[in-house]
This record gives C-alpha cells, sequence and structure tokens, in this order.
C-alpha cells in the first residue's frame, strides 16, 4: 500500500499484474469526501439517516468503515450492572429517588429513615449540584450519608454510585436511597445499578408534570404523590395527576402520602420492607446454593 | 445539560474502538437515536463539537438516523407507531402501550481513516 495516502499501489491485481492506479506521487495527495455527491455541506447535517451507503470509493482514500454498534451509554450501564451484582450479592435494597427540586425528597428521607431504622440498617447517597446540606440533614439522623456534588452536571451516573460504594461500608441487608439531583429530566436515562426508580411528585407542582417530563414518570417503577396534607389549600386534581402518570406508564403504582404529617408513610415504608425483605431472602438463596 | 455526558460517552467509545483498531482519524460518526430516547439531537451535536477538540474524532461529522417508535398495545396487542409515551392505541384508545422500539441509543458505523 502507499505510505502516502493508502491507495493500494501494488495491491490490485488482475490476472496476476499489477493495476496501475492515478495516484503519482508527486502530485499533492487530497482525500476524496465521503459524501462528495452532495456537495451542500451547510444542509448535509439536516438530512438525518442519507450517509451509512459507505460513498467513499476503494482505492481513492484510505478511509474506511468501522461498524461497531456501541450503546451510547455502555460504560454507564457496565457500571450501573457492576453495581447492581454489588447489591445483589450483599442483599442491598437500592432505591434512586428522582423528582424536580422542593419535592421534598430529602423531608420524606429524613421520616422514612426514622420509621425504618429498627428493621434495616441504612445508608444514603445524596447528590446536588453544590453544599453538603442534605447529608447533613440525613447525617443528623444518625445514618452514614455520603454527598456527591455534580458540579455542574445535572444527574448522578453508575460511576460515581460505584465508588460512593468503596466509600461507604455498606451492611449487608441493608436500604440505600439514593437521593438524585433535583431534576426532572436527565436522571431518567441514566441507569445507577437500583432496583427501582421512584418519582415523586408534590401537589404543589401540577397535574399535567407525568405529560409534560414523560420519560422519568415512563422510567419510575413507583410514584409518590407527596405533601398531600396541602390539598384543601390547592386547586390539584388528584386523580387528574394520577390519570396523567397512567398514560405515560399504564399500570404505575402511586403511593399518596404527606412526609411532613405521616398520612401514607405507612404504605409507603411496607412497599419497601416488603420488596426490601424479597432482595435479602434472594441474596440468602444465593448463598445457600438454592 | 446531560447530552454533555453522552457526547463524552460517545468520545470516549470513539476513541478506545480507535486504540483497537489502529485508526488516527474519524471522518464521519453514524448514530442511530430512537425517537424516544432521552436526547436532544440538536444538543447532542453542539456538545460533541466542544467535547471532539484535540481528538481523533476532532474533524468529524456527525450522522444521526432517526429510529422511530414503536409500541405494542397491552389491551388489543396491535403494534402501531408512537411519537410520545403518552400516546393512546390508534386501535382501541387505551393507554396501555408498551414501547418496542424507539429507545435505542447507540453508535453504529465510524468512517474513519
Amino acid at each position: 500500500m502507499c505510505t502516502t495516502c493508502g491507495c493500494g499501489v501494488g495491491q490490485t491485481h488482475i490476472n496476476g499484474k499489477p493495476v496501475q492506479t492515478q495516484h503519482r506521487a508527486d502530485q499533492p495527495v487530497r482525500f476524496r469526501a465521503a459524501e462528495s455527491h452532495d456537495t451542500h455541506r451547510d444542509t448535509e447535517t439536516m438530512h438525518f439517516g442519507t450517509g451509512i451507503a459507505g460513498a467513499h470509493a476503494p482505492g481513492m482514500s484510505q478511509a474506511r468503515m468501522v461498524k461497531i454498534e456501541r450503546d451510547i451509554l455502555g460504560a454507564n450501564n457496565r457500571w450501573a450492572e457492576q453495581n447492581r451484582r454489588y447489591f445483589l450479592a450483599h442483599g442491598i435494597f437500592a432505591l434512586n429517588l428522582v423528582s424536580s427540586p422542593g419535592s421534598g425528597k430529602t423531608t420524606l428521607l429524613v421520616n422514612t429513615i426514622e420509621r425504618m431504622r429498627d428493621q434495616f440498617p441504612i445508608a444514603v447517597i445524596e447528590g446536588d449540584q453544590q453544599t453538603d446540606r442534605d447529608a447533613a440533614r440525613i447525617r443528623a439522623t444518625g445514618v452514614p450519608a455520603l454527598q456527591i456534588n455534580t458540579g455542574k452536571g445535572c444527574h448522578l451516573d453508575a460511576l460515581m454510585i460505584g465508588r460512593a460504594l468503596q466509600q461507604l461500608s455498606l451492611q449487608d441487608n441493608s436500604l440505600l436511597f439514593i437521593e438524585n439531583v433535583g431534576n426532572l429530566v436527565c436522571p431518567s436515562g441514566f441507569d445507577l445499578g437500583e432496583a427501582h426508580k421512584v418519582a415523586i411528585l408534590s401537589v404543589t407542582e401540577g397535574e399535567d408534570k407525568p405529560l409534560k417530563y414523560p420519560d422519568m414518570f415512563h422510567a419510575a417503577d413507583l410514584m409518590l404523590l407527596n405533601k398531600c396534607d396541602l390539598l384543601p389549600h390547592l386547586n390539584f386534581d388528584t386523580d387528574l395527576a394520577i390519570g396523567y402518570a397512567h398514560r405515560v406508564h399504564p399500570g404505575l403504582p402511586v403511593i399518596q402520602l404527606s412526609a411532613t404529617q405521616g398520612d401514607g408513610m405507612q404504605a409507603w415504608c411496607d412497599w419497601i420492607a416488603a420488596n426490601g425483605r424479597r432482595v435479602a431472602a434472594n441474596e440468602n438463596s444465593m448463598e445457600t446454593g438454592c | 445539560m446531560h447530552e454533555l455526558s453522552l457526547a463524552e460517552s460517545l468520545l470516549q467509545v470513539i476513541e478506545d474502538v480507535a486504540r483497537e483498531q489502529q485508526f488516527s482519524r474519524v471522518k464521519t460518526v453514524w448514530l442511530e437515536i430512537g425517537k424516544l430516547a432521552c436526547v436532544e439531537q440538536e444538543s447532542l451535536r453542539f456538545f460533541f463539537d466542544a467535547v471532539k477538540a484535540d481528538s481523533v474524532a476532532q474533524k468529524a461529522k456527525l450522522e444521526i438516523i432517526g429510529i422511530a417508535g414503536k409500541a405494542r398495545c397491552e389491551n388489543c396487542h396491535q403494534n402501531c407507531g408512537i411519537e410520545t409515551y403518552y400516546t393512546a392505541c390508534p386501535y382501541c384508545g387505551q393507554y396501555a402501550l408498551k414501547v418496542t422500539q424507539g429507545e435505542e441509543m447507540r453508535i453504529k458505523e465510524l468512517e474513519v481513516e
């Protein structure tokens, strides 16, 4: 192959005889653009899906096509699987709490911890852009909490959780709450290895949040409708909100509660306990080889 | 903003493949992006342009192939196309669609030198 442009001089043979190519070493080499049939470069990017045909001519350029078929989130998903295996091996029930800022995630967590700390060892990973204020609120309950500050980032990813797991020494058969960055958009696409995403919607936000941010409610396995104690003061149609959530995610279980007043908290804690014990039982059955 | 993470992941995959397959320049990147995937295409282009500087992909062009959303109705068992998650089944009117295609987000092919 020609070392100047890779044009294939000396490689092509017909009936055993080398075929001359047009490349001459004394001429400057110009690679032919793969899409040379289309001269309107400014508009090309608007024509999605016109590429792959492989328009470059063999022998004219050293360009080649590499089929890779890899998921863009492949690296995140590999870390997520590693986290998931770790949780499974230790019987840890991990929940990824997602919502917009101000839905009451941290208050919900503090009150959930108070109710469940006698049943399970508990740990918390907090995600925020800045400050460790949420982790401090959790630590005040006596439960270990690790704060991840994402800086300019808008979500937690599986690698961050993997690193957090190395620092937190989680007990076997424990509950791990991961409070994601308050954001109803980005965290939906990033698997952390959790057992379930739990979406929290508060009644001060408006019934149509599930329609406006469908990705998150589609990704969640449970929806908590928080701040229900405020319903008498608001024009919030609970049935409409749940109906919208079910349009995006048919059959999505919903628990209505008030983290501050305690209504509905028992149903939420029962849901955690039932699912958490199932995870712990799986870990024990793995140990005994059942 | 998560398109920045996606652009960084995209570049990471390209650099890994560049080492494995020994190429030094990427001319074109073909992506398959489902209509229901959590990614805004123009935002991904913007961030990919930002992160690809000084890499094997610094002159790479992004070609995005849209994959249509498809779903199967759990109520009437018909297949249909969907544009959003909050779509009712066009045959029976129920909100009971289960997505079967359109959430993909992957790198299909690279043209390299």
